[in-house]
């Protein structure tokens, strides 16, 4: 199998969709001039009317993708950077999310939005946001976290093909990182987690840019002859609590490593579900590896600890075996 | 005025029609049979019916918490629009959304926004998709003088424009956002003059004369359809009831200025006017009156005689395609 980064693995899943269905077309800022690398040559191949460089003006322009998703179109909608979300916010919420419901079924909205985890890379507070867990919060959204490039073009081609909105949070630590991709068509369905290594000591669950840092982590603790077994849940909405679950049952022991502010972050959730439903599986406490409750600093020093590492997800492993 | 006798009747049909809905379901509110808040339109019928009839039957319409009578102006039966406010399972939302979000996708009514201003982008949306398809179909999209001042306004006037998309934007300015005057409210005289920013039509028309109102929105529909783009259409109306019913109302109008308006009823001006045009005599208005009496009458008895949901409804359409939902 070919290895193609991250960002292209993306850039095919959209142009194979968009080859295999005209109903598919993409908006955003500077899409067309391939800004951030995911749409290069789409112009030419797909002409402007499908490849809409979009004015800044991102309530209106993911609203208007909850419309022509409304009367039968499956717009992509590129907002760039997650932090962007907010300026789209009531759109995202109170439109996108919730008019299936409102109107009983007569809505469908297939869309997808493309927002990218832009952290790690001194943006600063207002460009370095990992906002899972408040899309999480509200029913109606499907959201998918993908870490591999294998992932992240096998989510987004079913995310494109879904009935509902979806959205890929793309991690755009791992846009460079390269990884095996078949050639030809095939989608990693939502809701099915990926055990990235088996082990027998501890579950790692490890969501987006921290599975990297758990794999790591992983290979050092083996050197010590304790086994990781690391679980990739891939995606947030619908999240396979049964390979989960599962896998704490074998280990007894659990560490969430997720690149979310600690607070209601992803690991919380699954930390407290597997409280619940796996408590009697559980042999230490459980530890959760997430940025700690303060804004992202511009200075890269102060930055770079804040994230999950291979060093503070080995030590949260020592610290649940002790 | 040279609109088809046909057509005027149906015009008064539907005005007539969402003036005795709402009067009957401003009844069933004080009864505690609708739950919630009521936010209706009575006085802004000819606004609303005179845009919708400028329609065709495949075009679509957006419309926002204060629309009761939209979906009706757009040809919708007012059977399970009335179950909705009862929150029936007959309703045509299935008793999911209420009388702020009534809807009826079969009549291209693609739901009403109950955040102001938020159905505007919906609405260019709609615009770009029938764009894409390379149909001729137009959308439109009401909203009020207190949406003006939102930014999805703006940005949804913006992205029309630039993208040349076959929307109108009809802004019912019944001269109050909630409690606030759009005198006080607003920074123009007329709504319509923020087209200019945008570089497309604006027109402001008498919102209680139905014909004007249905000219000046098929003008700006046949451009849409053109393929010309986008056109603003305020209509000067106003609201004859307070901000809703089941809310709080301290005082913030002059009863004079109610009792002015009230004078200008669009239901009994095109009434009068039918008659003194000749278009239909008192018996054929009066015959439109008893039709819609009872079909009103009978909308009001399928909704009370229809059960609530059952309550493993309430976790049902969160998604087309489901996914199993937590408790």
């Amino acid at each position: 199998m070919p290895a193609v980064s991250y960002l292209q693995a993306v850039h095919d899943a959209m142009q194979e969709e968009m080859r295999r269905d005209d109903r598919v077309f993409i908006m955003g800022e500077d899409v067309g001039f391939n800004m951030l690398g995911a749409t290069g040559g789409f112009l030419d191949e797909f002409g402007a009317e499908r490849v809409r460089n979009t004015p800044i003006t991102e309530a209106g322009f993911t609203g208007a993708a909850a419309g022509a998703a409304m009367v039968g179109m499956r717009p992509v909608v590129d907002l760039m950077l997650s932090s962007f979300m907010y300026v789209a916010m009531d759109q995202i919420i109170s439109i996108i999310s919730k008019s299936t419901y409102l109107y009983g079924g007569q809505a469908s909205l297939p869309l997808t939005i493309r927002a990218s985890m832009f952290y790690g890379g001194s943006n600063a507070a207002q460009h370095s946001d990992r906002p899972l867990a408040l899309f999480m919060a509200s029913p109606g959204l499907k959201i998918v976290a993908p870490s591999t490039p294998y992932d992240a073009k096998g989510l987004i081609k079913a995310a494109i093909r879904e009935d509902d909105p979806v959205i890929v949070f793309e991690d755009g630590t791992l846009w460079t990182s390269t990884g095996e991709v078949p050639d030809g068509d095939y989608v990693v369905p939502l809701g099915q987690a990926d055990v990235k290594r088996e082990g027998s000591n501890v579950t790692v669950v490890a969501i987006s840019g921290a599975v990297q840092a758990a794999l790591a982590a992983a290979d050092r603790l083996a050197a010590d002859g304790v086994s990781v077994e690391v679980v990739d849940p891939r995606s947030l909405v619908p999240l396979d609590y049964a390979t989960i679950l599962a896998s704490v049952e074998k280990t007894g022991h659990l560490v969430v490593a997720d690149p979310s502010h600690r607070t209601c972050s992803p690991a919380g959730e699954i930390a407290a579900t597997v409280a619940e439903d796996g408590f009697w599986s559980l042999q230490a406490p459980i530890v959760r590896v997430t940025v700690p409750d303060t804004h992202i600093p511009f200075s890269p020093p102060l930055e770079q600890q804040l994230y999950p590492s291979a060093d503070r997800i080995a030590e949260a492993v020592r610290q649940t075996l002790k | 005025m040279d609109v088809a006798s046909e057509t005027s009747a149906e015009m008064y049909r539907r005005m007539f029609r969402s003036r005795s809905f709402e009067l009957a379901a401003i009844e069933k509110l004080k009864t505690g049979e609708i739950p919630g808040a009521l936010h209706t339109s009575v006085g802004q019928e000819a606004s609303i019916v005179g845009s919708c009839m400028a329609l065709r039957d495949d075009d679509y319409m957006v419309g926002n918490h204060r629309s009761h009578g939209h979906p009706i102006g757009k040809g919708a039966r007012t059977d399970r629009l009335f179950a909705e406010l009862m929150g029936k399972v007959t309703g045509i939302n299935s008793g999911m959304g209420g009388s702020m979000h009534l809807s009826d996708f079969s009549v291209g009514s693609l739901g009403e926004t109950s955040i102001v201003g938020s159905g505007l982008p919906v609405a260019a949306g709609a615009a770009l998709g029938s764009k894409l398809q390379g149909n001729d179909r137009v959308t439109l999209c009401f909203f009020g003088d207190g949406a003006s001042n939102e930014g999805t306004f703006h940005e949804s006037l913006n992205l029309a424009a630039v993208w040349v998309l076959p929307v109108v934007f009809v802004c019912e300015n019944n001269g109050y956002g909630e409690l606030s005057a759009a005198s006080v409210m607003v920074s123009v005289p007329d709504v319509s003059m923020r087209a200019a920013g945008y570089g497309i039509p604006g027109a402001t028309v008498d919102g209680q004369d139905v014909i004007a109102v249905y000219e000046a929105v098929a003008e700006a529909v046949a451009r849409a359809r053109r393929g010309e783009g986008p056109s603003l259409v305020e209509t000067k109306t106003y609201r004859f009831h307070d901000h809703a019913f089941g809310l709080p109302s301290p005082v913030y109008r002059d009863q004079a200025e109610v009792d002015e308006w009230q004078k200008r009823d669009p239901v009994t001006l095109f009434r009068a006017r039918l008659i003194a045009d000749g278009v239909l005599d008192e018996a054929g208005v009066t015959q439109i009156e008893d039709d819609v009496a009872a079909e009103i009458a009978a909308a009001v008895a399928f909704a009370q005689s229809s059960p609530y949901p059952s309550l493993d409804a309430a976790f049902d359409h969160v998604y087309t395609n489901p996914i199993p939902i937590r408790h």
